[in-house]
Formats: structure tokens, sequence, C-alpha cells
């Protein structure tokens, strides 16, 4: 981090507890102006809670939360200058659109004419200046949520929070989605942070993502530092597909650490601090970045037996059963180029890894 | 829905349902029919007639109906205005006040009345004013009639209140609105069906009270029920059916208003 890069949100040892439950625990984190920030877990792990503290609809019970250097954390929502696209919307079902989207801005005190040519540039801006007089139940959820979208930006917030707000809407829709919000962030240039479970959507959209779980921060970093080197079990697993696999540490030398898998068979990957000789880890690794051929291509190389062939699409996702009673998935592109190698099930496999693949995780 | 278990199947089905119908209705029917009967009498038909509805506004006994009726209506307009105002902040309270130790309790005082029998309200009510020395008259009708028609005004605005999600109210304080600008602007228009029904059953509940009235009101102050009973017990005329049936009239439209408006969806 730069030392000129201006810290949007702080929040600074945030605990949130609901009575003897503590729903998120000690969080301390800083969101950049102008970054795309995604906070990423499954249902339950306080992502959403994190949010409406932001937003001011949760108290919280220690600690916290600075805008832009201004201490917000005991102003009432109407008096933070951040704006929320709810997960189910809640468009104003009484008023039009272009009611809806100019709202916010007569609350601030706008007139009612410069509110409404206001509304009118972002119905422009989502493209939906057409449906300015409908009411929100006339409009498709993709229409909806764009209202939803352009009601929050409408009064220039300083940051924008959205919370799960494409969760509703089809595959296809979803994915449009991504690319015109990712775009309206760039054209605005306002912080957004945004709150999901899917692990696909936040790779796809943020600058950076924290990985939440169980109340607790678990990794932050952007999206490729998540995915290439998770720092533990949790986040390796829950972002993307991995093979996990059980291995003792025999011995660490020159920045190596050399790992027995359940089977006898060895393998080295990079040393981990705090991991020394004798520990129980995990072995963490992507199936795009290991390749099979029918004869050992190196001496790590690991014999196995080829179980299924699954087809994916743009992959091949082979299950090979390696003694010790563990097995891999493999990935293979589905494409003729580079050396493919689809093998039949049942027969002899050589499971390789890239140089660099394996990843040493503890619990 | 398989044949067998169909209750319009069942032995008598059909028969036990007119068997009821005619029990709740023929009388309604019969007064309603006599009251534009030609004849003085309540039993022979004698031809077609407006007589006693005109008998009503001008016969003898018009200036104790004119008068009663002056006083139904304005009790029943502002028994059913305050009595709603009340419900739909007792509403507010307790769908819109988190979960508070006493929310059941509250729910339950509130909707208690209609439980118990109007005899009991009535006399209660009745040595509540004579303890605090109120004097009857127009006033302590009108206190109590405030009183009883809250549940009937708060049912109908809670119903349509636990129906209007929270996250509308939150968005509006996101969007910079106070508390009382969210209530104003989003929560109030969204309850409105409701608080038009709750108002128009509180307002005929009010205009047909009857027992509570009776024990309250003070001498020479009648509301219409009142009256009509004070004019049948010297003999039954036409002039009271033609009188039940103006009533009957317009419970039957503010009852039907008030469903329709309950139903209405102001959001599409």
């Amino acid at each position: 981090m730069t030392e000129n890069t201006q810290i949007a949100v702080d929040v600074r040892d945030a605990i949130k507890r609901y009575g003897d439950f503590t729903a998120l625990h000690r969080i301390s984190l800083g969101i950049r102006d102008n970054e795309f920030f995604t906070l990423l877990g499954p249902s339950g792990c306080g992502k959403t809670t994190l949010l409406r503290m932001i937003a001011g609809f949760e108290d919280v019970t220690e600690g916290a939360i600075f805008l832009y250097g201004e201490e917000i954390e005991d102003l009432p929502p109407h008096q933070r200058p951040v704006n929320t696209v709810f997960q189910n919307y809640a468009l104003f079902p009484h008023m039009s659109v272009l009611e809806n989207v100019s709202f916010g801005l007569e609350m601030r005190g706008a007139s009612k004419a410069d509110a409404r040519t206001r509304a009118g540039e972002m119905l422009e801006l989502v493209q939906l200046t057409q449906f300015a007089s409908r009411k929100p139940s006339q409009l498709s959820g993709g229409q909806q949520q764009r209202v939803a979208l352009a009601r929050a930006l409408a009064p220039s917030p300083k940051v924008l929070l959205l919370d799960e707000p494409l969760s509703a809407l089809d595959l296809k829709l979803r994915k449009a989605m991504q690319i015109e919000l990712k775009h309206i962030q760039r054209e605005t240039g306002i912080t957004f942070i945004f709150v999901t479970h899917d692990q696909e959507e936040a790779l796809t959209m943020s600058d950076r993502i924290a990985v939440m779980s169980a109340g607790e921060m678990q990794q932050l970093g952007d999206p490729r530092d998540i995915y290439e080197t998770p720092r533990n079990m949790f986040v390796a697993d829950f972002i993307g597909d991995t093979n996990l696999l059980d291995v003792s540490v025999e011995g660490i030398a020159a920045g190596r650490a050399t790992c027995k898998l359940s089977g006898g068979h060895r393998l080295t990957c990079d040393a981990v601090d705090g991991v020394n000789a004798g520990a129980k880890v995990h072995l963490s690794v992507r199936p795009e970045r290991l390749f099979l051929s029918d004869q050992p291509t190196a001496a790590e190389s690991l014999q196995g037996t080829v179980v299924e062939n699954i087809f994916i699409g743009t992959d091949i996702s082979t299950i090979v059963d390696v003694p010790g009673g563990q097995h891999f998935t493999v990935r293979t592109s589905n494409s003729d180029r580079g050396n493919k190698r689809i093998l039949d099930p049942g027969t002899t496999a050589y499971v390789n890894m890239e140089p660099g693949a394996a990843r040493l995780l503890v619990d | 829905m398989s044949a067998k278990t169909d209750v319009k199947n069942y032995t008598g089905f059909r028969t036990l349902t007119f068997v009821c119908l005619f029990i709740l209705y023929a009388p309604l029917v019969v007064v309603t029919i006599y009251s534009f009967n030609a004849s003085p009498s309540i039993t022979v038909w004698e031809g077609f007639s407006l007589r006693w509805y005109g008998d009503v506004f001008t016969g003898p006994e018009s200036g104790k109906f004119k008068a009663a009726a002056i006083n139904s209506f304005s009790i029943a307009l502002i028994a059913a205005t305050l009595a709603t105002i009340i419900a739909t902040s007792a509403a507010t309270a307790i769908v819109r006040g988190g979960i508070f130790k006493t929310r059941t309790l509250s729910l339950g005082l509130i909707s208690l009345p209609l439980m118990v029998p109007e005899i009991v309200l009535a006399v209660a009510t009745l040595i509540f004013f004579n303890a605090v020395g109120f004097t009857r008259g127009y006033m302590t009708i009108l206190v109590a009639h405030i009183a009883f028609c809250i549940p009937f005004a708060y049912l109908p605005i809670q119903a349509r209140m636990q129906g209007i999600e929270d996250t509308y109210e939150q968005a509006a304080m996101d969007l910079y609105a106070t508390k009382a600008q969210a209530f104003r602007r989003v929560l109030l228009p969204l309850m409105m069906p409701g608080i038009i029904s709750g108002f128009l059953l509180a307002f005929i509940v009010s205009l047909d009270d009857f027992i509570i009235t009776n024990f309250v009101k003070g001498a020479g102050v009648e509301t219409l029920p009142t009256a009509i009973f004070g004019s049948v017990k010297q003999g039954l005329k036409p002039n009271i059916m033609a009188i039940s049936t103006m009533l009957l009239a317009l419970s039957i439209v503010m009852v039907t208003l008030s469903y329709v408006v309950s139903k209405t969806d102001n959001t599409k």
C-alpha cells in the first residue's frame, strides 16, 4: 500500500455481539478510496452484519468505524453519506421509478426539479429512462436491480454498499450485471463495498477481497493472492476447487519442505513459517495446476489409477486414486492445444505437479 | 381435491347450507321487503310504496330520528377517527417496536375487548364514569365509543403492517430520511389501505352499538340504535323497517368498502 492511498472506510477493532453470541470478533480493515472491495464468505460469517454496521442499521458493540477520517459508528443511518443496494432491492412500491431514484436527493434537501433532473441522469446511466413512470412491480428482476442501483447512486454517496444484489438474478443476467457494476464503479469513481457468498463473483469483480468465516477475517488480498496463496485451509477450500491432502513434514532444507503423503509418497514444496519437521499439515494443489501422463515425467510423479472423467464444458475433470486412500482431481483444458492427456478409467496414470503449485497449509 | 374428501359431497351438505343461510338472511329479507309495504301493518302486504321512507324524514317521529342520526354519525365519525389514530400508533409500536417484553401482553390487552361480553364492558364503563364523576350524556357515549372501537380499528392495521417488510424504512433512512420522514413518506402510504379499512370498521361498529351506548347515555341523548329501540317498545311500525333497511344498506356499503380497500394494493 502506498503512503498516499486514502482510506475510505476504516474499521477498527469492531466487535458485534448479540447477547452471548459474537457475530464479529474484533475486525479491523481499511477499504481504500475508489476500490471495488468485496466481503466474501458463507452465510452466517458476519459479512452482512459488517456491511449493516457501516450503513448504520446495526450498532457496533465495541470498536470504531471511520469514513474518510470521520468517526461514524454513532451516527444514525440518515446522517451517513453512504447508500445501500439491498438484497431484495427494497424499492418503494408506491412510488414510480423516478420518484424512487429522486427520493434520496429530495431528503437531502434538493429541490424537486433538481432531484428529478439528477434522477433522470441516473436512469440514463442504468439505461432505464423509458421506465421512469412505471411502478417497481411492473419491472423485471434485473430492471428492479438497476433501479435500486440508480437510487443508491443518485445522492452521490461517498461509499456504496451492496448486499448480495445479484443473488436473485439468473446466471446469464448475473454475469452481465457483474460487468455492468464493475463498469459503473469505474465510471463513477465511488468506493464499492460488495457482499457476496459467491467466490467466482468475488474473483471476477473485486480489486480486493476480504474472506470471512465465523465472524473472523480469514484473509485480505487481491483476487490473485487469495486464489493462489490462500493463507489457511478455509480460504483454500472456499475459494475455487482444490486438492487438500493430509501430509506430515519430514524435513525442511533450504526453504523447501519434504512432505510425506499417507501412501508413503514424498513431495517437496515451499516451506511456510511456523511449520517444522514432524508437523501434521495439509497440502493444497489447484486441479488446473496438475497434469496427467501415462509415464512418469519427474521423480515426484505420483502413480495412481483413473477413476472417472467428468466433462464440464471448458475443462475435463479427472479423478485419480493414489495409494494411501487419497485421490486427486486433475483439470485438463478441453482444447487441442498443449499436452492434453485424457486417460480412460481403470488405466494407470501419473499425476504431475507444476513447480510451485503445492502449498502448505496449517488448520 | 379428490371427490371423496370434497366436503360438498357429504350427505346433507347442501341442505345444511341452505338452512343456515335461510336462518341468517330471511329476517333481513323480510324487513327489507316490508319496508316498502304500503300498509301500516307489518305483516300484511298491500303493495309497493315508499311511504315509510317518507315517514322517517317527515313523520311524527322524524325529529327524534334526526337528532339521533346526528348524534350517531358525529359520534361514529369522531370515535372512528380517534380510535384509528390510536390504533395506528399502537400497531406501529407493537409491530415495529422490536422485541420487547410486554409485546404479547400489549397485543392481548388491545384485542381482549373483542372477546369480553359487551354487557360486562358496558357495566364496567358505566361504573367507571360514575366513579370519576362524569355526567352521562353525549361525551360519555363518545369516550366509550372511542375506547371500544380501538381493537376493531387495530386488527386490519396490524395485519397490513405485518405484511410490510422493514427494509422499506431502512432504505428510506439509508436515503437520508429521518425516522419521522421514513414513517410519513414510506410506511404510512403503504399502511393506508389497512388504516382506511380499520376506520370504516370502527365507524360501522360505533354506528351500530346499542348495549354500551344504552348504559352510558344520558337521559334525552339518543343514538339511532337506542332511538329505534325506544320506538319499537311503543309498538312495531313499518318506519322502523325503513330505518333498518337504510342502516343495513349503509353497513353493506361500508363493510364492502372496508374489504375492498384492505385488498387494494397501492403498489401496482
